[in-house]
């Protein structure tokens, strides 16, 4: 099932949550939204879950739009909000067969989806427990347990890996790979890293409007079209050494890190390690490091949300 | 309907689990029964086959319990967000408050039902009116409906238990005294304004045994307004700006 989305706007009284953005997820993509704290993430993920209203434009899901069929789409999402809200007194069980009759899962089919969501959200051994005496993995695993009981065709996850250890990290991002084959996944994170390993798909949100959208590759190289190349280069003048890098003719732009160390910004589509590396030999000056840098999604977020 | 009474079936079982409900039984049970049976003018010393005394107990004594029970319905669901995780499920708000109103109902019909002993040894020790009780005991669950459609409206007013409890009981004081007060003390159509509004004199028709039409139209109308309020204040924040 498609999520498309239209010219969404949100306003909370003056403020602007959500401002004009559209985006599309296909069936069998995962998309990942990033933003910092109050750019929106949440406020969006509620308006797709149809828990608070659109004020302008609109969200469909697989053609249909939530304004006039809400109440019947609902069926089809799976949501795990944000900080996990769960009954505190009810056992897990119980909790989960709850959550699939009130999501409409045929009586009889309702212990073979529980028993299914035991197994793949790792719930065996806590099953009998209240979900407050849980830890909080298990609290979230139970959160994600309840998102998929119906098995539902999009699946919305606010930081679904908050609160985990590193070994349930890698199961819950294996398993959202998993789901992500067949069905339509949205899901924020704070972790730079869990995008990376997790999503097809990017879409980085500030102050309510769409800064970014592309696979990691593609957003990495609209960041740094140029080679950046980190190298420390001992005995010579830092004064000398600098300008002698920026005469070479692949060097678009050196900036000093340390006295000796810099950083080099190749003109585009151009390779400046062998030349520095000549350069060096030539005057005698003594390479000690010489780094092919990456461009970090950290990076990119930051150049994208900080102005 | 099947997604009220799952809900209903839920808020049930928690009110058990959570001990409100024994608690809650214990005491209407405790409190009816001394005064029913043992102390101040009870069968024995009025000497008749009746259980008005028990209706005038039963009569305050829900009005106390009552927002005990209702208080944490939608408030505590709103203050830990699982109300969040409720509406976003295939339900309509309707269905949730309708689902939690017949839970607390529920609730109140189950320590109802346990004095019925009450009833069944009166029956053996005199000749009783048969239709008065029966009146009566529906005037109980009318009453209990209506504050309980009163305490629902004040759940779902805050995040906060205690607010909603006194709330409710704030409110409910009108409909249980106050107007009853200002009816005595007016008279003509300011009068008879406050006496139609008292719900002590509509009940306290029904526990004499008559079944008035207009007695249940007052009660279904709190209700229905109080079930509609709280409906209103859960869309509240579906509201477009």
């Amino acid at each position: 099932m498609d999520i498309k989305i239209e010219n969404l706007t949100k306003n909370y009284g003056p403020q602007v949550a959500v401002d004009d953005i559209s985006f599309e997820v296909k069936a069998g993509e995962i998309l990942g939204f990033l933003g910092p704290n109050g750019a929106g993430k949440t406020t969006t993920m509620k308006m797709i879950t149809n828990y608070i209203a659109i004020d302008h434009g609109d969200i469909l899901l697989g053609g249909k739009s939530i304004l006039n069929e809400g109440d019947t789409l609902r069926r089809h999402i799976g949501y795990l909000p944000e900080h996990n809200p769960l009954y505190h007194d009810m056992p897990v069980i119980d909790y989960l067969k709850f959550s699939a009759a009130l999501q409409g899962v045929n009586k009889s089919e309702i212990t073979d989806r529980i028993k299914e969501m035991v197994k793949i959200c790792g719930l065996n051994a806590e099953k009998h427990k209240k979900i407050g005496e849980l830890s909080k993995g298990y609290r979230q695993r139970v959160g994600l347990a309840q998102a998929m009981i119906h098995n539902p065709d999009v699946l919305i996850l606010d930081e679904p890996t908050s609160g985990l250890d590193p070994n349930q990290i890698v199961e819950i991002r294996k398993l959202i790979r998993e789901i992500g084959k067949e069905k339509t996944v949205i899901l924020s994170t704070h972790i730079l890293p869990e995008v990376e390993a997790t999503c097809d798909r990017i879409l980085i949100i500030n102050k309510g409007r769409i800064v970014a959208d592309g696979t990691a590759e593609t957003l990495k190289k609209q960041a740094h079209g140029q080679e950046l190349i980190i190298t420390t280069i001992g005995e010579g003048n830092p004064v000398d050494i600098k300008n002698a890098l920026l005469e070479l003719s692949a060097v678009a732009s050196v900036t000093n890190i340390d006295t000796n160390r810099f950083e080099i910004q190749s003109k585009p589509d151009k390779h400046s390690a062998r030349e520095v590396f000549q350069l060096c030999v030539g005057k005698g000056w003594v390479i000690t490091e010489l780094t092919p840098t990456q461009t970090k999604l950290e990076d990119i977020f930051r150049n994208l949300t900080t102005n | 309907m099947r997604p009220i009474w799952i809900i209903a079936k839920k808020e049930l079982q928690s009110f058990f689990d959570s001990l409100i409900a024994y608690i809650m039984i214990v005491l209407f049970l405790g409190f009816s029964g001394f005064f029913t049976w043992l102390y101040g003018s009870d069968v024995f010393l009025v000497g008749q086959a009746n259980l008005n005394g028990f209706f005038s107990i039963a009569f305050w004594t829900l009005f106390f319990f009552i927002p005990a029970i209702t208080m944490r319905t939608l408030a505590e669901e709103r203050k830990t967000g699982t109300i969040e995780l409720l509406l976003t499920k295939a339900v309509t708000d309707r269905q949730v408050i309708l689902g939690k109103f017949l839970a607390s109902l529920l609730l109140v019909v189950i320590a109802l039902a346990f004095t019925l002993p009450y009833y069944i040894t009166l029956a053996s020790i005199g000749s009783v009116d048969h239709g008065a009780i029966l009146t009566g005991y529906l005037g109980l669950i009318f009453l209990s409906a209506a504050y309980i459609s009163i305490g629902l409206f004040t759940s779902s007013l805050t995040g906060n238990q205690i607010v909603a409890f006194l709330l409710a009981l704030f409110i409910g004081l009108f409909f249980h005294l106050i107007f009853d007060v200002l009816a005595g003390n007016f008279t003509g159509f300011t009068g008879q304004l406050f006496t139609t509004l008292s719900l002590t004199s509509h009940f306290d028709s029904m526990s004499r045994g008559v079944l008035d039409s207009k007695d249940i139209i007052y009660f279904l109308s709190i209700i229905v307004i109080g079930v509609f309020l709280s409906e209103l204040n859960l869309a509240k924040r579906n509201l477009a700006n």
